[in-house]
């Protein structure tokens, strides 16, 4: 009788968030992106603390300054040490304002991102949790997606600044306005799809075997379901932010944004296109700012897709 | 499939009127006066007769039925007069009793007054949807603009889509070829750069630095002969690339995704095995079940290329709707912005409609009955 051999997996065991990292680690686009958002995030988080200058501060003498490395190609041109990054007609420096305009830029994304999801999961939960309430949550979701997203934004932005920015001062007023608004014209692919794996996961045994031992449906959805429907709410919600800084940018640079004296990268842009043939530089960087970010979370989401997805992982 | 489209048809009827009725309370709701603008030496008791010839006197369900029928009802009467010279959109009101005696004259010379038991009857044009800006009717200076954005938008969607699919099916022809990581490169850039990036930047290099092209689309431009054709298309140039780009991305993505789908499918072996060429299984087998799912994405892509272009053309001021719609928002002309938005609103419910039926008679394993 020969022995047998011991079943017990010989290498080291990892677990499933482990395996995640491993195969994200693989996809180079996304570490890229990721280390780049992890810096852009970073920059403007801290940034203003060491680039001490202030965005608003108006220095006439040192107006129309040309980014530092124009010097190169060109010794007349007007540069200074002080303003690496050149600053606008008022004089504003231009890095400090990038800060700035970043800061709002990524705060108005993460923070109406966050609310997409918030929306978007707990009516994919619900409609796929409760049976009742499907049908016609699942048409308001149809109908949702037949409003014509932009025109209404812009719509909204335009009519609702005025009680908003009274209320709340016009700078609250219009993050909290725009943050709103995106949350609820873009919650519908991610309930649509949590949805979808929520109505999967209810017929499985463990949701079976957690509601025989008299599980209520709150912690059933909070234990079980919500954990097990993460990974597509986390690509989703790279999709979201690359959205929502496109759109915020979007309606500054049509003008329907933040007030004039509030730098964000879509409205620094759009005020830098009349006098772009003179200093193009003023509209390719918060340009480049904004492709590069949305480029960087777009790359994330497709590792992160990867990574999340089981019949890819470990190949 | 017949009857399924017609339900779908029936169905879209509630989501419309849904969408009409929201948007019209969302304008209603939002605090903007139209009269916010006018002098403060105008009296009261006379802005209150302003207010009433716009049409703002009436309770809100009065207006909202108002709107629907004037949308729905009288709109595509004239629509019909204009094109084929019936007056469907006219009816007989009684003669104004201050009416000039000259003015009668003329008018019972045209025709246009008839003589009833009742007395002097006038042929009287419908109530029509007007703008509060110009005071003349809304769906004339849709209608007006509505040319500019096709050509531009429907150029850019058409020459997007060549692009497109020549680069999504030899890059699966070729996974991880050169080809393939490069061509996935750039449609993820063209996915990551918004149209108000590429606009000022084309313009930047190919109309202030270069000087090859104009950065502004100038729209009371007439084609007439070869030069005039070729400065429409030279202008065309700018705006056309810059949608291009965000759909040749697009599409791309579905179309290289599509065909890997397919190309490892069971019967493409098969028709490898009887010894077809290499460019009948692809061009033909693969390529033919793969654009299924591709041709509802470009169908549905349509209304959203439309509101994605009103930033294009703000950028190259192509006087489209898109920027008809911008100007209007910005000087509070509530009807001018309620017919635009729910006629966006209708184009996404019919090309959902078309994807969907496309995707049932493409698919012969969709089976919606």
């Amino acid at each position: 009788m020969t022995e047998l051999s011991n079943p017990v997996p010989q290498g080291k065991s990892t677990s499933q968030m482990q395996d995640v990292w491993g195969q994200f680690r693989k996809h180079k686009g996304a570490m890229l992106g990721g280390g780049f958002l992890a810096f852009i995030t970073l920059a403007v988080l801290f940034g203003p603390y060491i680039w001490t200058l202030d965005p608003q501060k108006i220095d006439y003498r040192a107006r129309d300054l040309r980014p530092i490395y124009m010097a190169i190609f060109d010794s007349d041109v007007k540069v200074a040490w002080a303003h690496p990054f050149g600053t606008d007609q008022l004089g504003r420096d231009g890095i400090s304002n990038m800060l700035a305009g970043g800061r709002a830029s990524m705060a108005v994304g993460w923070a109406a991102m966050l609310l997409t999801m918030l929306i978007g999961t707990s009516i994919g939960v619900i409609a796929g949790f409760f049976k009742r309430l499907d049908g016609p949550l699942m048409r308001l979701t149809d109908l949702f997606l037949s409003l014509p997203i932009l025109p209404l934004l812009l719509v909204a932005v335009t009519l609702f600044r005025q009680p908003l920015s009274s209320n709340f001062g016009p700078e609250g007023g219009m993050f909290i306005l725009i943050v709103g608004i995106i949350g609820i014209t873009s919650w519908m692919p991610t309930a649509r799809i949590v949805r979808g794996d929520v109505l999967a996961l209810k017929e499985r045994e463990f949701v079976l075997a957690a509601r025989s031992i008299g599980t209520k449906n709150r912690n059933l959805i909070t234990r079980h379901i919500l954990p097990n429907v993460l990974s597509p709410i986390m690509v989703s919600a790279t999709l979201g932010l690359a959205t929502a800084i496109i759109t915020e940018s979007a309606l500054s640079f049509l003008g329907v944004g933040f007030p004039s004296d509030f730098p964000t990268w879509g409205k620094m842009l759009a005020d830098a296109v009349d006098r772009m043939e003179n200093f193009p530089e003023r509209v390719i960087m918060p340009g480049l700012a904004i492709s590069l970010t949305v480029l960087a979370v777009n790359y994330m989401g497709d590792g992160l897709r990867d990574a999340l997805d089981p019949r890819i992982r470990g190949r | 499939m017949l009857t399924y489209t017609i339900r779908r048809l029936v169905l879209s009827v509630p989501t419309l009127l849904f969408i009409s009725l929201s948007i019209f309370l969302l304008l209603e709701l939002a605090p903007g006066d139209p009269m916010a603008q006018v002098p403060l030496t105008i009296p009261p008791e006379v802005k209150e007769k302003m207010r009433e010839a716009l049409g703002l006197g009436e309770p809100i369900p009065v207006r909202y039925y108002k709107w629907l029928v004037q949308f729905f009802w009288v709109e595509p009467q004239v629509l019909i007069d204009h094109m084929f010279d019936t007056r469907l959109a006219w009816h007989y009101e009684a003669v104004p009793a201050d009416m000039s005696a000259a003015l009668l004259n003329t008018l019972t010379e045209e025709g246009s007054i008839r003589e009833t038991s009742a007395g002097l009857e006038m042929l009287v044009k419908d109530q029509r949807v007007l703008s509060w800006q110009t005071r003349s009717p809304v769906m004339d200076i849709v209608v007006q603009r509505i040319p500019q954005t096709i050509w531009v938008v429907g150029t850019a969607y058409i020459v997007g889509i060549l692009i497109a699919l020549p680069i999504g099916i030899y890059s699966a022809y070729r996974q991880y070829s050169i080809f393939d990581q490069s061509g996935t490169f750039i449609t993820m850039i063209g996915f990551s750069v918004p149209p108000f990036f590429t606009g000022p930047l084309l313009i930047v290099i190919f109309a202030v630095h270069l000087g090859w092209l104009p950065s502004v689309y100038d729209t009371i431009h007439v084609v007439t002969d070869w030069e005039s054709f070729k400065f429409q298309f030279r202008q065309m140039i700018l705006p056309v690339m810059v949608l291009a780009l965000q759909t040749t991305a697009q599409i791309s993505r579905y179309m290289r995704a599509s065909m890997l789908d397919n190309l490892n499918q069971d019967y493409v072996r098969t028709a490898r095995a009887k010894g077809l060429s290499e460019a009948v299984v692809v061009m033909v087998h693969v390529l033919r079940n793969s654009m299924i799912p591709v041709v509802t994405v470009i169908a549905l892509g349509m209304p959203a290329i439309f509101g994605g272009a009103i930033i294009t053309e703000v950028i190259f001021k192509v006087n489209g709707i898109g920027q008809l719609l911008i100007t209007a928002l910005f000087a509070n002309d509530l009807p001018m912005v309620l017919t635009l938005t729910f006629i966006f609103a209708i184009m996404i419910v019919l090309f959902n409609l078309i994807a969907d039926v496309l995707y049932g008679v493409l698919d012969p394993r969709i089976r919606y009955d």
